[in-house]
């Protein structure tokens, strides 16, 4: 509290600032009695914190542009597939490492198919583990972390013991033991990246509480008579959603990757389906004679990320209570 | 203080032995067992099944095992010839550990320098500079990034050696290519705690009180700012420490990351728990240095006081 007390300090050492006594008539104006309800009367519309925060994200250009090119990558992954007439599937033993071209926009991989249909149909897999997995582990994260932090004492401990024992439960026992349970696909994957993963959100949040909570903020809305539930939700998860935001957006990529892992020692999608990170895995092996395989997906995900990023910090100058002007 | 240690500490060896229960019997949960080679004669399994004690009911598996473990006794690997599971990880740890330390240390200075740095910069080029070096470190996963390294470096330019543990000019590409991730994370984790204080009050205050902009950054804004990081870094440095199964693979070091990967893939039991054991050890012990390191970065968190009053 070394800085605060600093402020606190210059404040009280000045004497009162104004002094009504000095101020002369002629800075004041009456105001017309009986007409009250037109000076009260709210012109602009009431907004939730939500209709504002879209306002204020509307505005941001370079944050709109990340949401159009995500859009783009979800339009094009339903109709990416359509437009040419390669099936994802089909093996064409002619066209084997072909490069990009007319024929095949993106070329073709070891097996002579065709890239453009392997990148959208990938897109789908991709794009919806790393959103699903992101966003629900984040949801969990902040709810447990946010609980347990505010709260601390006994709560706090027995619920960061017990993320201490889950994250070091490997999390490949996890996934094996998911798949055994719900047979392989794209829930279970989802699933077993949920039970392991949501760990990482909640520390981050319980952090944040145990710093944030004795701020003066908290106390002035807890002297107001507001419930524990919404000082947490409303008081400190906003003021922390900058944080929260850049770990939704790193956990994609992680999600992404992960499921290419578990894909690749087969207990993900299935051959010959394809994901983008399954099709940077196969690329990185052949990318010594068709470096293509490896630079499309790659490019794929990292512009994937750069739209997240630009969304993500025009998301927290729209949600961020201390950036708004 | 002291209390809370003492009783964290007691807390800890609880938290490891309920960590040890669940993946002892998860592992046992897993189809198969260590000994479905199509090679051995089925006499050979049962000897086999009855040597390791699997004839027994598993809660008397479970207690012979905790019993050994108290007594400093991780088992014998059943994969690996009978070494015992303690020889194995004393072998190949101070490999990971070593290669770990540099990665984690890199990772920490880049990361949350390039995080200020851009954060201080918010909107010029070299802000968008840093992020773009961050996503590339997230968007390469690691089989790629350190394949690709090995390749341009070791490969083409022939600078640096491509493989192997033998020197400081082996460990510059595994490092690089370790670290990447976590710098990544770091930088993006500083910078979104950077800008949640730099517009607080009381950099206002240190501004107007005419403090210098550099004992600004570093006493005011990174003091605030990098709880986060050390929140990250707890189970990150648990993790790198304990070695890392891909890029120990390209660079073929000796460490103790494939333990994971092959322990499981082999179904080998007391590998699979004196790794968890072994690993679990360390993050434990990193989340409690990290809630100690909360109250000294800022005095303003105290997670002890609480549970003194209760205790």
């Amino acid at each position: 509290m070394k800085h605060g007390e600093n402020m606190a300090g210059a404040l009280g050492a000045q004497d009162s600032p104004l002094d009504l006594d000095d101020l002369g008539e002629e800075l004041f104006e009456e105001v017309p009695r009986g007409d009250s309800g037109e000076a009260d009367r709210i012109v602009r519309p009431c907004l939730t914190y939500w209709q504002d925060a879209w306002l204020r994200l509307r505005k941001n250009k370079i944050a709109m542009i990340g949401l159009g090119l995500l859009a783009f990558y979800i339009i094009m992954s339903l109709v990416g597939p359509l437009m040419v007439s390669y099936d994802f599937r089909a093996i064409d033993e002619a066209q084997m490492d072909s490069g990009p071209g007319p024929l095949h926009w993106f070329g073709t991989d070891t097996l002579g198919r065709d890239m453009w249909a392997r990148v959208w149909v990938g897109a789908r897999v991709s794009l919806s583990i790393g959103f699903l997995a992101a966003s629900l582990n984040a949801l969990i994260g902040v709810c447990v972390g946010g609980v347990s932090g505010y709260f601390g004492g006994r709560l706090d401990m027995a619920i960061m013991r017990l993320i201490d024992v889950l994250s070091g439960i490997p999390s490949l026992i996890v996934a094996i033991l998911v798949m055994v349970v719900m047979g392989a696909g794209i829930a279970p994957l989802v699933i077993a990246m949920i039970i392991v993963g949501w760990v990482g959100s909640a520390r981050l949040v319980r952090g944040q509480m145990l710093q944030l909570k004795n701020q003066e903020y908290v106390l002035a809305a807890r002297k107001l008579g507001a419930s524990d539930a919404r000082i947490i939700f409303r008081h400190l998860i906003p003021n922390t959603i900058g944080l929260i935001l850049t770990n939704v957006t790193m956990a994609v990529p992680y999600a992404i990757f992960n499921e290419a892992f578990l894909s690749f020692i087969g207990l993900g999608v299935q051959p010959p389906a394809a994901s983008w990170g399954l099709l940077a895995r196969y690329g990185a092996q052949s990318f010594r004679v068709a470096p293509w395989q490896l630079f499309i997906p790659a490019f794929f995900i990292s512009t994937t990320m750069l739209s997240l990023y630009l969304l993500g910090d025009g998301l927290r100058d729209a949600l961020d209570p201390k950036l708004r002007s | 203080m002291f209390r809370y240690i003492v009783r964290r500490l007691v807390i800890s060896i609880v938290t490891l032995l309920v960590l040890v229960t669940a993946v002892f019997f998860l592992v046992r949960a897993m189809p198969g067992d260590p000994f479905l080679s199509e090679k051995l004669r089925p006499e050979i399994r049962e000897n086999m099944r009855a040597y390791w004690g699997f004839d027994r009911p598993l809660y008397e598996q479970y207690f012979r095992y905790l019993g050994k473990l108290l007594k400093g006794d991780l088992g014998t690997s059943m994969h690996y010839n009978s070494i015992p599971v303690t020889k194995l990880i004393a072998d190949s740890f101070p490999y990971s550990a070593d290669l770990g330390l540099r990665a984690l240390l890199m990772a920490f200075v880049v990361g949350t320098g390039l995080g200020i740095v851009s954060a201080l910069n918010r909107g010029k080029w070299l802000d968008y500079a840093c992020i773009i070096v961050a996503i590339l470190g997230v968007s390469l996963p690691d089989f790629v990034s350190g394949y690709l390294l090995q390749f341009v470096f070791g490969l083409k330019l022939k600078v640096l050696p491509i493989a192997l543990w033998r020197g400081f000019k082996y460990t510059i590409l595994p490092t690089v290519a370790l670290s990447f991730y976590t710098t990544a994370l770091l930088t993006r984790i500083m910078r979104a705690s950077m800008l949640e204080v730099v517009g607080q009050d009381y950099i206002k205050v240190a501004r107007a009180k005419g403090l210098s902009p550099v004992r600004i950054v570093a006493r005011h804004q990174v003091r605030n700012a990098i709880l986060p990081v050390v929140t990250v870094l707890g189970p990150i440095t648990a993790a790198i420490l304990t070695g890392t199964f891909v890029i120990e693979s390209i660079y073929a070091i000796p460490g103790m990351g494939k333990f994971y990967v092959v322990g499981i893939q082999n179904l080998d039991y007391s590998q699979i728990l004196g790794l968890t054991v072994f690993y679990g050890a360390f993050l434990i012990a990193a989340n409690f240095l990290v809630d100690i390191l909360y109250g000294l970065i800022d005095p303003r968190i105290r997670i002890y006081r609480r549970d003194d009053r209760q205790a």
